[in-house]
């Protein structure tokens, strides 16, 4: 394996773990205030179908973005509404929303496009074009750092550098602001926030907007930069291995890039390396497919490092009176 | 005092879940352009119009009672298993190598052993999950989530790379021997000079599944070990005062789930498909949460619960091929089901007490 080799991997695992990071940064926010969500999936399949549908008929990728976000947003109210307002189960909404978004996108594409679910392919401004970075060509040819900056950071769409972008911005808001702390009391004690005569289902709602339009910048990017247009469940389980690598993360927003750049990774040589070839044994790519899911499940067994939820995740906050 | 009948309860309030969740799927419909009133007629014409209709809607039944069941008896142990999906698929497997190690001669002997393997990969498949959720504390929920990847990555390989028969190409097994063909119910009608459900899946597992149904009743409410679960489910610090294992408990729960997700494989591998394949349970594990939902918790809901799933299945299926509504219109029902019986129960409920509250404060001078 070569230098390019190993460029052209890497490459490819920051194109694929970019929707992973923006999901893993959506669940974060949920989770952290104490609404688990496991309807990332669908949200994603949902902005990805009305990114792409919206960008194929306006012919900008930008107002794709935004009915992206919005359509995501729609789930999201949803989810708060059955969870904050009404109390419910917040696993079992996130599974009726992931089958909402499998249905619904379906219906909606066949009914306005006639494809099957699928959008049309989107061409030209229609989807997020690659930036090139200043001077990535005039040091391309420089050893080592020239094919780095000009083949691994610089020929992105904007949609990556806004997820990297993300994940300072995101601990800084955790760790920073009077919004984070709250935040994160609201998930490890909401009484304490009650008490102190802050609203928990308002901080909760807000958390769950914040999720929704995370998941809404993923599903675009799927739909219009990663690929050119919404094809029925395209988002493949995206949303299970953004969970998974929230959980592989801790919950933490540094420890999500590395998490998810390392399933970004695993994605990225299973798709080069159907099946590799490592001396004695060949491992075939179902198993490093299975593999964030096997880290996963180690992970939760606390074998290596214990991963505790947020204290007050998955039960909803029933006012004393 | 409770604040509603016991037959509000049961009966009242899983119906306004369904009527809403049927007036918004009615909505969509009207949305996209059709008619939800020929979408229905459509639908009952083609999954009870007929004996074939009711065939296949019978062999769907059978297939969401097995997963139903399952969601259904973890539930009352206070245990969300979303994980059917990947125990039914081990299931699959475990009939498969069952099937193809012997040359059995005849299904009667065929079907117990079957039954044996189904039901002991579905309980291995949850007993992972459970033994971590129980001694570990790792969320079972996630877990199960993950088996059910880890299984589809499992029965890829296998498929693709061990029980792929040489010179074919898609991944599936071989057909099993003659001898382990379930008698199929149209071939018993015919036994007794009836016609009925010709060339439908519908076979003996479904007069099984109705067994499972009663045994599970059974086990919930006439059994130690059922009280022990149910007591577990409700509180876990009083099932531990009461000198009620919680490791015990959960994991002999998830096994008890895991076996009848497992047990799904008779139907559909053994049953219909003769052969294992790739993509053979379809989502039915996941039916199975809507499935337990809607039949509150209680066996002959669940009953009841999958015959109106299977009518939808069959139905969506006749629609996508009469109409233009594409067969997904099920998935948006189903999900809208999973909101309103499971996610949004409060809305419906809690309007329901305030006026039964009403209606009784009224009734007392």
């Amino acid at each position: 394996m070569d230098f390019n080799t190993i460029i052209q991997i890497l490459d490819s695992a920051v194109r694929l773990m970019t929707p992973l990071l923006l999901a893993c940064l959506a669940g974060l926010y949920s989770e952290r205030s104490g609404i688990f969500d496991i309807g990332l999936e669908g949200k994603m399949l949902m902005a990805a179908f009305t990114a792409a549908s919206v960008a194929y008929v306006t012919g900008s990728a930008w107002l794709g973005l935004l009915a992206g976000i919005g359509g995501s947003l729609g789930l999201s109210l949803i989810h708060g509404v059955a969870s904050i307002t009404f109390m419910g189960n917040q696993l079992i909404s996130g599974v009726a929303i992931n089958f909402l978004a499998s249905g619904l996108t379906v219906l909606l594409g066949q009914k306005i496009f006639g494809l099957g679910g699928r959008t049309p392919s989107l061409e030209g401004p229609a989807r997020f074009s690659e930036i090139t970075l200043p001077f990535a060509d005039s040091i391309r040819n420089a050893p080592i750092i020239g094919p780095i900056y000009a083949d691994l950071i610089s020929g992105h769409s904007i949609l990556v550098y806004i997820a990297f972008l993300c994940v300072p911005l995101t601990w800084w808001v955790l760790n920073r602001t009077r919004f984070g702390l709250r935040l994160r009391a609201v998930g490890e004690n909401p009484a304490s926030v009650d008490t102190a005569g802050v609203s928990v289902a308002r901080l909760r709602y807000a958390a769950v907007a914040i999720c929704g339009i995370l998941c809404g910048i993923a599903g675009a990017y799927l739909a219009t930069s990663l690929s050119a247009g919404f094809v029925k469940e395209m988002t493949a389980g995206r949303g299970f291995i953004a969970l998974a690598a929230l959980i592989f993360a801790k919950w933490r927003p540094w420890s999500a890039l590395f998490a998810t750049f390392l399933f970004g990774l695993l994605e990225a040589i299973a798709n080069r390396y159907p099946n590799l070839d490592i001396g004695p044994i060949t491992i075939p790519s179902m198993f490093m497919n299975a593999l964030p899911y096997i880290l996963t499940v180690i992970i939760l067994a606390g074998f290596v490092g214990r991963a505790i939820p947020p204290r007050a995740g998955g039960e909803p906050y029933v006012k004393e009176r | 005092m409770d604040k509603m009948p016991k037959w509000a309860d049961v009966v009242l309030t899983p119906l306004i879940s369904l009527v809403l969740a049927m007036a918004i799927s009615a909505l969509v419909i009207l949305a996209i352009g059709e008619s939800p009133w020929m979408a229905l007629t459509t639908m009952v014409e083609g999954a009870l119009g007929s004996s074939y209709g009711w065939g296949f809607t019978l062999y769907y039944t059978t297939n969401f009672i097995f997963t139903g069941l399952a969601v259904m008896v973890a539930y009352h142990a206070s245990l969300f298993n979303i994980g059917g999906e990947g125990q039914a698929m081990m299931g699959g497997l475990g009939v498969a190598l069952v099937c193809l190690a012997l040359p059995w001669p005849h299904w009667g002997v065929a079907l117990p052993a079957a039954m044996i393997g189904a039901a002991l990969f579905g309980a291995a498949w949850a007993l992972i999950p459970a033994w971590l959720q129980a001694k570990r504390g790792s969320h079972i929920v996630i877990t199960t989530i993950m088996f059910n990847f880890i299984a589809a990555a499992l029965l890829n390989y296998v498929l693709v790379n061990i029980l792929r028969p040489v010179g074919s190409m898609d991944p599936a097994s071989a057909r099993f021997p003659e001898g382990t063909h379930l008698p199929k119910l149209a071939e018993i009608a015919a036994g007794f000079g009836i016609e009925w459900g010709k060339n439908t899946p519908v076979n003996i597992t479904f007069l099984f599944a109705i067994v499972i149904c009663f045994l599970v009743w059974v086990l919930i409410w006439r059994t130690r070990l059922g009280y022990e679960i149910r007591a577990f489910g409700k509180s876990e610090p009083g099932a531990l005062y009461a000198g009620i294992s919680p490791v015990r408990i959960t994991v002999i729960t998830m096994l008890i789930s895991g076996a009848l997700a497992g047990l799904m494989a008779i139907n559909n591998v053994m049953g219909e498909a003769e052969r294992l394949l790739l993509n053979s349970v379809e989502g039915a594990g996941f039916i199975g949460i809507a499935v337990a939902l809607m039949g509150r918790n209680h066996p002959f809901g669940v009953f009841l619960a999958a015959l109106l799933f299977g009518f939808l299945y069959q139905g969506g299926g006749e629609l996508a091929l009469w109409t233009t509504i594409p067969r997904e219109l099920i998935i948006v029902i189903q999900a809208l089901v999973i909101l309103f019986t499971g996610a949004l129960d409060n809305m419906v409920r809690i309007p329901l007490e305030r006026m039964f509250m009403a209606m009784r404060s009224k009734g007392k001078p």
